[in-house]
């Protein structure tokens, strides 16, 4: 194992920078079992609302994206 | 990065590598590259789908005539759905939008493919076309009025209302980034999983069975993330564009 300090702190922070995935999929696990639990109660009014579960899924799962960018940035362009 | 580590060997990012299709000279931006064949393949998918879809116009659909059917059937409703009938308008760009992510996504998951939405420049330009307009849209219809879509009239005090409205200010012009990211980096990871898998399968010899179930499952999964992906673009910017044409709260 040899390198730098530098490219140490690249892994290390690109590792950390990966627990914020983990705040998305709490996020989109709760919407996506909200909703099931919903659907479940008033099964006919849950087909509606496909389109909202989608964009409240894409909402949560943004944030889990972003820290993936940064990750990315520190692995590749820093 | 660092070069030559010990063991396995796998270069999950090297697949998303612009390259000149003819000779290794540099790629500028008129080199014939392998982003431009995969998103012309792309384009061409969805106009002969559409094209040949709909140039039967049979009372009982056929094959072709039922998929581009269910996709236009799809593709309206959604519009309609988020924006009301104002955003009909609209509907044709969005249309377009969907079905050129959703051809480009699909067509990546033919092994050695190019993934081309996978390249944020790709989706930056879709998303910022989005953003654009959008703003261009909400200005031209409702003049200053459409500011109101920072001013949250419904809050209790004043205090809440200004730092709602910084808040808002920033969702704002984040949308831009989170819808482009969103879908590069999904199409990015995805196919870098898969590459990392199929690093696996090569290194393990003879259980690579293994990896290669995996491979499969995750490839049903990426299936689904391309359509989910091209979907979720869709309707974003049908919301984006309702917030447009009602702002408001």
């Amino acid at each position: 194992m040899e390198g730098n300090i530098a490219n140490m702190g690249q892994f290390i922070g690109a590792g950390m920078a990966c627990v914020g995935m983990g705040g998305a999929g709490i996020g989109v696990g709760l919407v996506a079992g909200n909703f099931l639990a919903g659907a479940l109660r008033n099964p006919a009014a849950a087909g509606e609302q496909t389109a909202t579960l989608f964009i409240g899924i894409a909402f949560a799962e943004a944030l889990g994206i972003f820290s993936f960018l940064v990750a990315l940035l520190l692995m590749f362009a820093v | 990065m660092a070069e030559g580590g010990s063991g396995l060997n796998i270069h999950p990012m090297e697949q998303f590598e612009v390259r000149s299709l003819f000779g290794d000279g540099p790629v500028h931006w008129y080199t014939p590259s392998n982003a431009m064949l995969w998103m012309a393949l792309a384009v061409i998918l969805v106009s002969v789908v559409m094209v040949y879809g709909s140039r039967g116009r049979a009372l009982v659909p056929g094959r072709m005539q039922s998929i581009a059917e269910s996709i236009y059937g799809f593709s309206h409703k959604m519009v309609e759905d988020v924006t009301g009938k104002q955003g009909l308008k609209y509907f044709p760009y969005i249309m377009t939008v969907f079905m050129f992510i959703l051809g480009a996504n699909v067509l990546a998951l033919i092994p050695g493919a190019f993934a081309s939405t996978s390249h944020i420049a790709v989706t930056a330009l879709l998303a910022l076309a989005v953003f654009i307009s959008v703003t261009v849209i909400g200005f031209a219809r409702h003049g200053i009025g459409f500011l109101r879509l920072f001013w949250v009239a419904s809050a209790p005090t004043v205090a809440l209302r200004i730092i709602l409205a910084v808040i808002e200010l920033i969702s704002y012009f984040v949308r831009p980034l989170s819808h482009s990211v969103r879908l590069a980096g999904n199409m990015m990871a995805g196919h870098a999983v898969l590459k990392v898998f199929a690093g696996f399968a090569g290194a393990l010899g003879a259980v690579a069975f293994v990896p290669i179930l995996a491979i499969t499952a995750m490839y049903g999964l990426e299936l689904m993330v391309a359509v989910v992906q091209a979907y979720v673009f869709a309707i974003l910017t049908c919301v984006y564009l309702n917030d447009a044409l009602h702002p408001g709260h």
